[in-house]
């Protein structure tokens, strides 16, 4: 066994291997520490994660409140120890907040782990413990203004549609309204709850409309057209001009004007403003449609949205090889084109905050029980959805369409507001659905809106004055 | 009440394993035999008493009777095992001998929380491999021709693989053990180690082209069979143990590089081919959009440790039989759950231990065979590791291995007893020469 080592180097590179072979634990090492610092805390917060519902074998959920402190949900201890979720502001806060009882559903789930987690004073928990007594959850602070989404949810009345309302600069929701509604309340839910997920029931009162439901854009979808045309033609965009009687013939197609008004001579602005559909079709057929569906694309059509809640993704099929029919309707936001009110907020809050998309967000801040903060949200950006100039520009149209088109419903109001109205035809001998989106004051964004009412009819008439009470409860003294 | 004492002790067993892994490490750093044999000392403490903390709240959880007289016979295990070994061995490594210990501890304490009747088993495998591998110093010592049997090794680890690879059984989707008169065994968890000895015999006759190119196609053949059998995790193993034992023995870079490069176009090829290999990449590039189906396992253990974070929820606090055959290829991830991110990677740094002792020995080794077999060995023992914990922590796709000592299965549990006595036996014999020279 005393052969001579043949090898001098043996040693040398078996230090070398084991300095490598480290290197990599190391990494890994690194990889778990970050797992549990960082990314624990997104992947915990799972309805798969069954581990979360023992959590409340030893802790009282804790409450969600508006940002002003108001009490959204609420759990009420019971001197025998029994348990209710109380909400008490019922129905109207029904979707963005959800309910807990039959599943989790909108903040209950997303903020789970936090309402089930105790940063309570640390004697306090020990003599909990000692006691046998549970300890209470931490609180979640929302960017909901409770007043606001109460506004807002008065304005929609008994008619079906959603609302949103964003902070263009911080991407807070302030408030988001989906109607028809339900109460949450775990009595209230438990009665209705048959008839709630039935499969006769055609009302969707559980779908959140604002983030979930699908709609065609109808005239809403002119801000992307538009945008295309900017992009094409930077300079000179506003020099197209289209004579409108109306109904526009183009081969065996025509595409009728809202009620088929004759506009007369339009420039781009002004058929922007006045929504009329034979200019805005008749643009589509001189743009090009594989550069127009790349910024669809961009504008998050297609994809997943950076949306912390359930959503549906909105359609957008058009690119170079479509027919003259496609073209037409799609350029007006009829056709197979599909968003969400979210979505349209979205873009919409881009526009009014130089480009620049902020994530919507809904979770302020933890507090413990003693009202300390535990964990701030900070707004983050998700990226530009379009240059500094170009939201300029669509700010000048949509500014437009208040001062001298269909948005007539904010043309007396204090401040100078901005936004388009559509009215999307989705089934042919019904009422159109009535959509308006905009944001105000125009010269510095502090509030955006997105309205849609269901078979509403004009969203001049029907989802514009909706958003009047939203910007006037949130700008006015 | 025993909330309390379960969350004293959580803290408690998190402080004593740090201080045992830093005994572990500042073992390394004294050279002086008189501290070093304190450090041991305090290390064994250490184990002692987490072992008595963990067995007292599974007393208090379960309040089963059982639990005291199963930790009562761990104990008696323990004590003998690291008596006895020191009185017939005077040379032992006391570091590894106590990793050992350690390792199994905490294997036990998990056990017991998630099945009772396993750790019993578990225990039973122990106690009869320790008793079973205790001898191999002893013959390592005595027996000479060990480096004689290149082809030996090779029949015996070839014969193995081809019989599971013709008959096994399917265990998840891959082909991995054998059933004799009951009990299942798993050849593959041996292979490692008859391997690691032909590569060492081969090497050790010659380097040469010649021997390389058959040792290779030899090697390669073990990996092939390795991979239809569809046993993944067990093929990268020999193949980078391979890999690595031969630039020991040739020192040439260009069969490190050369191997590595052919390893990671073999590896693309099999993922290509092999529906197996794709659905594992799969499930851990994104986990979260198959939840329900290949990504289930691991989203489960990824819920397990990051609800536990750094100190855990405490032994009995977590869900850790939510995660599908979490006692074996899983176990990393109920340890962090319970006992806390902070005691899991403790136990990972004493593994990390075991290997630096490891290596430390094949570097102090004069003859080639012995000092090839003692890298070999411990560079497998490391890659396992890795590819066991790397795979549970979504670091890298799993691979479907055990983790040494701590996971249940007596294949893996014999085996790893195995290795370390192997090592443990070169040790010994170096300590022995050492001595018979000083006093010459």
């Amino acid at each position: 066994m005393k052969k001579a080592d043949p090898n001098p180097n043996a040693n040398r590179n078996i230090m070398i291997i084991t300095y490598v072979i480290l290197g990599i634990f190391v990494a890994m090492i690194g990889y778990f520490g970050y797992f549990l610092q960082v990314e624990s805390e997104n992947v915990i917060n799972n309805s798969y994660n069954a581990r979360l519902d023992s959590f409340a074998d030893r802790i009282v959920r804790g409450s969600i409140l508006s940002s002003d402190g108001q009490v959204l949900a609420a759990t009420e201890v019971a001197e025998d120890g029994t348990e209710t979720r109380v909400y008490p502001f019922a129905n109207t806060f029904a979707h963005v907040v959800g309910h807990s009882t039959k599943g989790k559903t909108g903040l209950e789930s997303q903020a789970n782990f936090y309402l089930l987690s105790s940063h309570a004073n640390l004697v306090q928990q020990v003599i909990n413990e000692i006691s046998n007594r549970k300890n209470p959850g931490d609180n979640l602070v929302t960017t909901l203004d409770a007043a606001l989404q109460q506004t807002a949810y008065e304005a929609l009345g008994d008619r079906r549609g959603a609302v949103v309302a964003l902070e263009p600069d911080t991407g807070k929701i302030l408030a988001m309204v989906s109607k028809p509604d339900y109460d949450p309340n775990p009595a209230s839910l438990d009665a209705s709850w048959e008839s709630l997920v039935s499969a006769d029931n055609t009302q969707g009162q559980l779908l959140n409309r604002a983030s979930q439901g699908l709609y065609p854009p109808g005239s809403v979808f002119k801000i992307v057209t538009a945008l295309e045309a900017i992009e094409e033609n930077p300079e000179h965009y506003l020099d197209y001009q289209f004579d409108c009687s109306g109904i526009l013939y183009v081969d065996d197609y025509s595409i009728r004007c809202y009620h088929s008004t004759a506009h007369g001579s339009q420039n781009l602005a002004q058929a922007f403003a006045n929504s009329c559909n034979g200019a805005f079709a008749n643009l589509g057929l001189s743009l090009n449609l594989d550069k127009m569906h790349a910024l669809a694309g961009r504008l998050l059509f297609n994809s997943s949205l950076p949306l912390p809640m359930e959503y549906s993704k909105s359609t957008y099929n058009m690119d170079g090889s479509a027919d003259e029919w496609e073209i037409l309707q799609t350029s007006i936001g009829q056709g197979t084109t599909q968003v969400t009110p979210m979505h349209i907020a979205m873009i919409t809050s881009a526009i009014a905050n130089g480009g620049t998309l902020m994530k919507p967000y809904l979770m302020d801040q933890v507090q413990n029980v003693a009202g300390e903060e535990v964990k701030k949200f900070l707004p983050e950006a998700y990226g530009s959805l379009m240059t500094a100039e170009e939201a300029e520009k669509l700010n000048d149209l949509m500014a437009l369409v208040v001062t001298e088109g269909t948005g007539s419903a904010l043309r007396d109001a204090s401040y100078q507001a901005a936004g388009k109205t559509g009215s999307a035809e989705f089934e042919t001998g019904k009422e159109t659905h009535a959509w308006f989106t905009g944001y105000a004051p125009a010269e510095d964004p502090q509030i955006v809106v997105t309205v849609i009412v269901e078979e509403g009819g004009s969203g001049g008439s029907a989802a514009a004055p909706v958003a009047r009470k939203l910007f006037d409860q949130y700008l006015l003294p | 009440m025993t909330n309390i004492i379960i969350e004293t002790s959580k803290y408690l067993m998190i402080l004593l394993i740090a201080c045992y892994t830093l005994f572990n490490f500042r073992f390394f750093a004294f050279s002086d035999e008189e501290r070093k044999q304190v450090m041991c000392s305090r290390q064994i403490q250490a184990m002692f008493l987490i072992h008595l903390l963990a067995y007292l709240i599974i007393y208090l959880k379960t309040e089963d009777i059982r639990t005291v007289f199963f930790y009562l016979a761990q104990v008696v295990f323990f004590l003998t095992y690291l008596f006895l070994y020191r009185v017939f061995y005077r040379n032992v490594s006391r570091l590894l001998v106590n990793n050992a210990c350690m390792l199994l501890c905490v294997g036990f304490i998990m056990l017991t929380r998630i099945s009772f009747d396993r750790a019993v088993r578990q225990f039973m495998i122990v106690v009869i491999s320790a008793v079973i591998t205790w001898i191999v110093p002893y013959i390592m010592d005595h027996v000479w021709q060990l480096s004689r049997g290149a082809w030996g090794y090779a029949g015996i680890g070839l014969a193995f693989l081809l019989v599971v690879w013709a008959v096994g059984n399917t265990t998840f989707g891959a082909q991995l053990s054998l059933e004799i008169g009951g009990i299942s065994f798993q050849p593959s968890e041996f292979v490692k180690i008859t391997f690691v000895f032909f590569v060492a015999a081969m090497f050790y006759r010659s380097t040469d082209f010649k021997t390389v190119v058959i040792t290779t196609a030899v090697a390669a053949a073990h990996v092939l069979i390795l991979v239809a059998s569809t046993d993944l995790g067990s093929a990268l193993l020999l193949f980078l143990v391979y890999v690595f034992m031969l630039f020991i023995a040739t020192s040439n870079w260009f069969y490190l590089g050369g191997g590595l490069a052919a390893g990671a176009a073999a590896a693309s090829l099999a993922y290509t081919l092999f529906p197996h290999v794709q659905t594992r990449v799969e499930a851990w590039l994104n986990p979260w959009i198959y939840i329900d189906d290949k990504g289930y396992q691991i989203t489960q253990a990824l819920f397990a440790m990051g609800t536990g974070g750094w100190f855990g929820m405490g032994l009995y606090q977590g869900m850790p039989y939510r995660i599908p055959v979490v006692e074996k290829d899983f176990i990393f991830a109920a340890v962090s759950e319970e006992m806390g991110g902070i005691f899991a990677l403790c136990v990972l740094l004493v593994c990390a231990g075991c290997f630096l002792q490891f290596m430390m020995i094949a570097g102090k080794l004069q003859a080639v065979f012995f000092k090839l077999i003692a890298f070999g060995l411990g560079v497998g023992y490391i890659v396992q590791v890795i590819l066991n914990v790397g795979g549970v922590i979504k670091f890298i796709p799993s691979t479907g291995i055990t983790l040494p000592f701590v996971s249940y299965g007596g294949s893996s549990i014999l085996s790893t007893f195995l290795l370390f006595n192997i090592i443990q036996g070169l040790y010994i014999l170096k300590r022995n020469e050492e001595d018979a020279y000083e006093k010459s």
